[in-house]
């Protein structure tokens, strides 16, 4: 098998790795990079677990391949609060709203809300938009419930903020 | 000591300890684990649902690019069968256990024939793909009810497909139909689905030939059983294995069973002296793992004149897939232990034929008996309305057990011991349960939208759920010089919360916050003994546990303070994690205080063990049964056949509610998982026994779109007597009435009582269920006509 070298951009460091051209952008996050908060639960673009943000876009990394990140920025749930700091308010309004509980799916849910909760004016933030914004990502623990309570919170702070 | 006047945690909402580190994608579940040097294993698959083996060749496998070793079944001969984990007595189920690789034969699409372990995941699927297994094709048994019927293709060679026959029952259930005003009789079939957790099975074993130690990562929900099976099956001594603990993406009661692989990652790291790991992907979970729930029933019911059940009498049909899974005859059981549910059944005869087919093999899912029980009583009791001309609310009125006959123990048996009710107030909780859903302002707003043409309905299902089984639990509580305290079970996480939970019931005893406590599981090295996370056992069981030891604790905090500061027990208090004199607050020492004086040569001097801390287990005297109402309102497109939750409830008996909040969240997450088995998801198989639902594509889980809002109510009104918590296992809660409440909220949409009678009602069923309508002929039994 051929093999390439490449530079990716995750959380603004530079990550350099001789890989396979078929290598999956969702494995070389866990398995080179060492990032492992983001989560692959099914390996075919449907349950978002994997999602990541590219060029600040939510992406499913298990449906890119590594050498297709090159050149662009990534960030992972790894960057949304430093290590010990705050949580995210994203990540703030989940704990307090129980909007996780086994967090497997979490991480792929905190990226792909991330833009949404920030952008969507809060007068547009009706229970059928929260809904379709999270209908890209599977749950099993909550029902959504609590996630759909969280995303309301999160935006009314984050949007609050000066 | 009273718990209940001190308590300052239990009962309250108090945030997760363990989200922070999910949160920060921290958490570290069995695919995070790497050991340096490990190799990779990839499974090769059963693609026939029933054929000999004729032959494997692996010779281009073995000699493929990072390949270092290829097994079959001849390689793992010394090893049995798979175990049973639930073992009651009664049954010969050995032939029907599975073999770690199959033998000569495959029963399944799915069923491991081989496995090859390389350097890297990428290199071992490349060479398992060379593997050649030359399978002859054998007829297919795809129908339980067929797999038993003369002439029936045999499984196993001059063996019935009929692995048990349950029968269970009281009373005069002849007579009760012979003096019947009124008999009710239905055909009802529950969907093959299961738990499908968002994180896939994985395993990690690491062998230190030095120590003669096997360390395992990935075993989640039952790491001291998992540890048994293991030491039995390789010959090693117990403390030679080491389980430990990761953060677990859901389970459900299906992830963390005892499947082959969990013997075939052990086994190799132990025989190859090199770490091994291995992770399910998604195509092999929904074939692998397993599944649940499909049943059959013929079942009737005997009333009064006015609508009092009488009797009942049913005949069910189970198909268990390929092989007895560890769970072992436990779904059935519960089946018939629990048919009767909250009501009031004088006489009631029950059989359970258990068969083998060629699918995928079947286990315990969130409230296993309980989903399919629910769903055909419930659906009874209102086809049985409709025929007394009653209305839905007013049959269960009249047949619930009432406060006055609790306990209620009609003579029952089943797992193991005699269904009783303990504590309950059936009655109450239906008429609070209508009350706070507004069930009234329903009714009104789906009849004056039904005015308008449209199709839309309400329905209920009352439940029963069983919770604590498993009898026993350990609990250990170490208190660290720093202050830290360390709480241990023998439970297992889910994802389900039992961090906090345990954190606030030990926090209560011991008088500290629960952010000073870190609660430890499945690490068999800390924690010598445990039975895990199943029937909603661990508050119940693993908590009272706790409990025990955190007051054990608090009895050596007094008995050491007493004596270091020279005064009576009595005379000491404990408040704000502290221990002090009455009345002089400033008297007094910490617990991490404590535990450092404590030290060798005090402790010889006091003839105490050094430390501080207890270990307890707690001996759990009965089941003790949760109940509630789901409440659904659904609209149907009769054009595509859609059924949309428009309302949903859910009421929930908690005993006692350890954290609301938490409940609140089981209870959603049942509700949304009932929901995705009646409407959404199915294992189809096609004539061949292929499976047609190998993808998230093809098997359907809800997502926000279809779950509606949840309102819940959650009631403390009968705290259980046989645990010191008086809580109620609240684990499978939400999910047990939902196919019940939307099958019954689809009859009364339609206006047409008696029109469900299988689940899950996919888009293809409604249409042909409306098509019947509109021509009028009752259609009986639609499940015999789509997929298995």
């Amino acid at each position: 098998m051929t093999t390439r070298t490449v530079r990716i951009e995750i959380n603004g460091t530079t990550y350099e790795r001789t890989i396979e051209p078929r290598l999956l952008l969702s494995d070389f996050i866990r398995h080179e990079a060492h990032l492992t908060g983001t989560h692959v639960g099914c390996e075919h673009g449907v349950c978002g677990a994997c999602t990541v943000q590219l060029d600040g876009r939510p992406v499913r990394s298990c449906l890119l391949l590594a050498v297709q990140a090159e050149g662009h920025s990534l960030r992972t749930v790894e960057a949304l609060a430093e290590p010990g700091a705050d949580l995210h308010p994203l990540q703030q309004a989940f704990h307090e709203e129980h909007a996780l509980q086994c967090g497997f799916c979490t991480p792929g849910f905190l990226m792909s809300l991330e833009p949404f909760v920030r952008e969507t004016p809060l007068d547009a933030l009706d229970e059928d938009t929260i809904r379709a914004a999270l209908a890209g990502n599977l749950c099993r623990c909550t029902g959504y419930q609590n996630i759909v309570k969280a995303v309301r919170v999160a935006a009314e702070r984050i949007q609050a903020a000066p | 000591m009273t718990i209940l006047e001190t308590e300052r945690y239990v009962g309250k909402s108090v945030p997760r300890l363990e989200d922070d580190r999910l949160l920060r994608g921290s958490g570290r579940f069995v695919d995070d684990v790497d050991v340096p040097g490990q190799a990779w294993v990839r499974m090769v698959r059963s693609q026939l649902a029933h054929a000999r083996i004729a032959g494997i060749d692996t010779t281009a496998a073995r000699e493929a690019p990072g390949v270092l070793a290829v097994l079959t079944a001849e390689d793992v001969a010394d090893a049995d069968v798979i175990p049973l984990r639930l073992d009651w007595p009664g049954y010969e189920l050995e032939p029907f256990l599975q073999p770690i690789l199959a033998r000569g034969r495959v029963r399944y699409v799915g069923e491991p024939i081989a496995l090859v372990v390389a350097d890297t995941p990428y290199a071992a699927e490349d060479a398992a793909e060379l593997i050649e297994v030359d399978l002859e094709p054998l007829e297919v048994v795809l129908d339980a009810r067929e797999g038993i019927a003369e002439g029936a293709t045999e499984l196993r060679d001059g063996r019935s497909n009929e692995a048990a026959v349950l029968e269970k029952g009281y009373g005069d259930v002849d007579a009760a139909f012979a003096r019947a005003a009124h008999v009710v009789r239905g055909d009802f079939t529950i969907g093959r689905h299961t738990g499908v957790p968002m994180e896939t099975r994985g395993l990690v074993a690491d062998y230190d030939p030095g120590r003669g130690r096997l360390t395992i990562w990935g075993a989640t929900l039952v790491t001291h059983y998992h540890r048994r099976v293991l030491s039995k099956l390789l010959g090693l001594a117990l403390n030679q294995i080491e389980y430990r603990p990761t953060d677990s993406g859901g389970s459900f009661g299906v992830r963390g069973d005892f499947f082959p692989e969990d013997y075939l990652v052990a086994y190799l790291a132990y025989k190859l002296g090199r770490p091994v790991k291995w992770v399910e992907d998604r195509a092999e979970h929904l074939v692998a793992t397993n599944h649940a729930r499909q049943q059959r029933y013929e079942i009737e019911a005997a009333f009064d004149d006015e609508g009092r059940l009488l009797g009942l009498r049913t005949e069910i049909w189970q198909d268990e897939g390929a092989y007895i899974r560890p769970t072992g005859i436990a779904v059935a059981e519960i089946t018939l232990g629990i048919l009767p549910g909250p009501y009031r059944l004088p006489a009631y005869r029950a059989t359970l034929h258990d068969v083998a087919t060629n699918k995928t093999p079947i286990g315990a899912y969130r409230a296993p008996g309980r989903y399919q029980t629910a769903f055909v009583r419930e659906r009874l009791l209102d086809i049985a309305a409709a025929q007394i001309g009653i209305d839905p609310v007013t049959i269960r009125r009249r047949n619930l057990i009432s406060p006055e006959e609790v306990p209620w123990e009609p003579g029952l048996f089943y797992a193991g011991e005699s269904f009783l009710l303990d504590s309950g107030d059936f009655t109450g909780m239906l008429e609070k349960s209508l009350e706070a859903a507004g069930f009234d302002e329903w009714q009104e707003e789906a009849a004056r939208l039904r005015a308008e043409g449209r199709l839309v309905g309400n329905g209920i299902g009352y439940w029963i759920d069983k919770s604590g089984l498993g009898v026993y639990e350990t609990a250990g509580i170490d208190v660290d010089p720093s202050g830290k305290i360390r709480v241990l079970t023998g439970g297992a996480s889910t994802g389900q919360g039992i961090e906090t939970v345990m954190a606030q019931i030990a926090a209560d005893v011991l008088r500290v916050s629960p952010a000073q406590i870190e609660v430890i599981y499945g690490d068999t090295n800390l924690i010598p003994d445990g039975v895990g996370s199943w029937s909603s056992r661990s508050t119940v069981i693993g908590g009272s546990a706790v409990q025990a030891a955190a007051i054990a604790t608090v009895e050596k905090a007094r008995r050491l303070a007493g004596q270091f500061l020279e005064v009576a027990e009595d005379d000491l208090e404990v408040a704000d994690g502290r221990i002090t004199v009455r009345g002089s607050p400033a008297l007094g020492f910490t617990f991490g205080e404590l535990a450092a004086a404590n030290d060798t040569l005090t402790a010889a001097r006091l003839e105490e063990e050094p430390g501080l801390g207890a270990r307890r287990i707690y001996v759990d005297q009965h089941m003790n049964y949760p109940y509630g109402v789901n409440l659904v309102q659904v609209e149907i497109d009769p054009e595509l056949g859609h059924v949309e939750v428009r309302r949903s409830f859910c009421s929930c008996e908690c005993g006692r509610a350890i954290n609301p909040m938490l409940v609140a969240g089981q209870a959603h997450g049942g509700v949304a998982q009932g929901l995705g088995g009646a409407l959404l998801e199915e294992f189809v198989y096609d004539e061949n026994g292929h499976p047609r639902a190998t993808s998230f594509m093809d098997y359907l889980l809800p997502t926000a779109l279809e779950v509606p809002p949840i309102e819940t109510l959650l009631l403390e009104d009968a705290p259980t007597p046989t645990n010191p918590l008086g809580a109620k296992g609240m684990g499978e809660t939400g999910i047990i009435g939902m196919g019940a409440a939307i099958g019954n909220a689809i009859d009364d949409a339609l206006q047409r009582p008696d029109t469900v009678h299988a689940l899950p009602v996919t888009p293809e069923r409604m249409c042909a269920l409306l098509e019947t309508t509109v021509d009028g002929a009752p259609e009986s039994a639609n499940g015999g006509k789509g997929a298995q």
